[in-house]
Parts: C-alpha cells; structure tokens; sequence
C-alpha cells in the first residue's frame, strides 16, 4: 500500500484556503504538519489536551455556525478521545470535519504501533458506528483531492469523518506558537471577537 | 427526596443565572442531582445542550464555544472531578474561562462507599487545578454563590467550580 505522505496531505486539504475556515490539529505530529503547512491565526495549535481535539472543534463549530471547523489529528489522539465521535454523532453539526490522519503509530513516541496498526481497529467504522452519516476512506491522491473538495463545501447533511492513511515517516518538526494565550487571543481577533 | 418541595428550586436558580450569563452550550454526563437543570436546558432552543461520554469532553468543548464566542457550563457528578484532571490543563494553559457546577456524592449520608474515595477529594483537585471553589450546603444560597462563580470566570477568564453538596441535593433513594 503506497500511502500518502502526511505534509503533501496537510497542504492538500489547506489548498486555496479561505477565511472561513477554522482548523484545530491534535498534538504532536498534526500540530507540526498545521504549522509546516503555513502559520495562519485560524489555526488554533495544540501543544496538550490529548483527546480534546474533536471536542474543542464541536464546541467551536456550535459557537460558529457559519464556519467551517476542520480537526486534523492523529489515529492516537483520537483513540483517546473517541468518545467525541459518539457526542459529534448525537449534535450532528453541519460545518464540522474530523480527518484523522492515520498511520497506525504513535509518531511522537518513537512509533509504537497504535490500535489501528497493531490490531483492527477500523476508525471509520466507528465514525459510522456513532451516526456520523458521511465517513470518507482517503488512500491516495485522488481520494485525497475529493476529500478537499468535500471540505470546501462543508454544509448541509452533517459532520464528515474522514480517515487519511499516511505513511509512518516523520517529517521535520515545524514548532508553531506555543504560548496558550497568545494563541486563544489571536484566534479570538481574527474573528472578530475582542480578545 | 428528604428536602421539602419549596426548597428544591435552586436548579431553576441555576438555569436562571445561566441565562443571566448568556451561556449558549451547556455540556453533561447525566446525573440525578442536575437532572431537573439538565431538563431545562434541554427544553431551552437557545443552548446547546451537548450529552457527553466522560466530562473531560465537556473542558474540551467549553474551550471550543470560547475560541468561537460562545460562553459554555459543564455539568457533572464528583466522580467527573477524577475524568478532568489532565484535560484541565487545557483551561489552565490558555486561561480559558471553565465554569463546572458539581453535585457531590459521597459526602453526607451516603449509601455507596464506591462514591467516598473521589467524593472526599474533588474539592483538593479542584484547588490545585487552580479553580476557584464555591460551596453550596443551602438552598438559598446557591445563587448567590454561582453568581459570584459566573463573575469570577468570565470577568477575568478563571476556572471555577460551584460545589452543590449532598446535603442541599438529598440522599439518594436507593429502595422505592
């Protein structure tokens, strides 16, 4: 299985981004691969809160309705907090995405294999499993260029899970912002919202 | 339920200073003791009421409704207390404003010694995740206190937990 290169898939999904766009990664590798593919105040990076990632995206996509919410994180975070997909699946919010990108390891650790990797956990089946109608497989470029095109036009039935199979090599780290103020103040602002 | 029926308002008083805050999401693992605050907040078009798996969803959720404008509550039952400790350190990081309204177990005529071991420590936890801790033992006080919690959270977004103790909620009935 030739699986996408995970800095090509971040950019992939990103392309042509607008400012309508709200996007939360998990830590760890996600976080970098947010950062690699170019600092933006909508992005809102997370250095901790492992498990969080899909929450703080709901909440976030309740409170902005109008908005697109993309999470991109990894299979472990989302192992922790799968619990999320069970609450996205009952609020059911239009305007958010998950996409975990996949590679069956905890990267951040020395790459340990992961539930998804070391046993069959199938994350999309869980999505699907928690109600959440549109699950999509991402395995190449083409399916990786749908999924882009689907999320420039989140709306309309429900939440979109997207699972991305990315290969297990790391990428240089690219180290955003790490202070959690300064990035809740800015993200805040360019919204519109007074810090 | 041993408390008479005119004393058991204060989860209108709850849902009514919640109102007066402008909170628009309102994050739960059901408990018995928020029951009838959780029902009005069900029934309220104007709040999201978010049923969650384990209460640390409900920090996580609370961030979200705050980087995008909204202010949220967490309701949950001590035992929830243990499931927050590390996702706090969201809140704590990024001084997200955090209001938690927690109904005690294992404090006062308690049946199920299950409740006892995180029961006696959710207001230590509280405090060295650096929460502010407001306790209501009477009825007539609840309001007053989850006033003083909504101002010491969104005023200077802080963490605060009102405490709601078993004494002011009643005895579990265990045998109906």
């Amino acid at each position: 299985m030739s699986a996408l290169e995970r800095r090509a898939a971040m950019a992939a999904l990103l392309e042509g981004r607008k400012d309508d766009l709200l996007v939360i990664p998990g830590l760890g590798s996600t976080c970098w691969d947010l950062a690699a593919a170019g600092d933006n105040d909508r992005n809102f990076y997370l250095w901790g809160a492992m498990g969080g990632a899909a929450m703080i995206g709901l909440g976030l996509a309740l409170a902005q309705p109008d908005k697109r919410v993309l999470v991109v994180t990894g299979d472990g975070e989302m192992l922790m907090g799968m619990g999320a997909l069970a609450t996205i699946g009952v609020k059911q919010p239009a305007n958010l995405a998950v996409v975990v990108f996949d590679n069956g390891h905890y990267g951040e650790t020395g790459m340990q294999p992961s539930h998804t990797g070391a046993g069959r956990v199938d994350l999309t089946e869980i999505a699907a499993g928690c109600g959440i109608a549109s699950v999509v497989d991402v395995r190449d470029e083409p399916g990786l260029t749908g999924l882009a095109a689907r999320l420039k036009e989140l709306a309309g039935a429900g939440p979109l899970f997207a699972r991305v199979r990315i290969a297990t090599g790391e990428a240089p780290r690219v180290l955003p912002e790490r202070d959690g103020v300064v990035l809740k103040n800015r993200f805040r602002a360019a919204i519109g919202l007074k810090p | 339920m041993n408390a008479p029926v005119a004393a058991v308002d204060w989860p209108d008083k709850l849902y009514a200073t919640l109102k007066r805050a402008g909170i628009r999401q309102v994050g739960y693992v059901p408990d018995a003791g928020h029951a009838r605050l959780i029902d009005r907040v069900r029934a309220d078009p104007d709040i999201h009421d978010v049923v969650l798996t384990t209460e640390e969803e409900g920090i996580a959720l609370a961030a979200g409704a705050w980087l995008g404008g909204q202010r949220a509550v967490l309701l949950m039952q001590s035992s929830g207390v243990g499931n927050c400790v590390n996702m706090l350190s969201l809140a704590r990081s990024c001084r997200f404003p955090l209001l938690m309204m927690i109904t005690m177990r294992g404090e006062w005529e308690e049946f199920n010694p299950w409740q006892q071991p995180m029961g006696s420590i959710v207001e230590p936890v509280m405090k060295l995740s650096e929460a502010e801790v407001y306790r209501a033992t009477r009825p007539e006080e609840v309001e007053g206190l989850a006033e003083r919690a909504v101002q010491h959270v969104f005023g200077d977004e802080r963490i605060a937990a009102l405490i709601l103790s078993q004494q002011l909620i009643g005895k579990k009935v265990w045998v109906k």
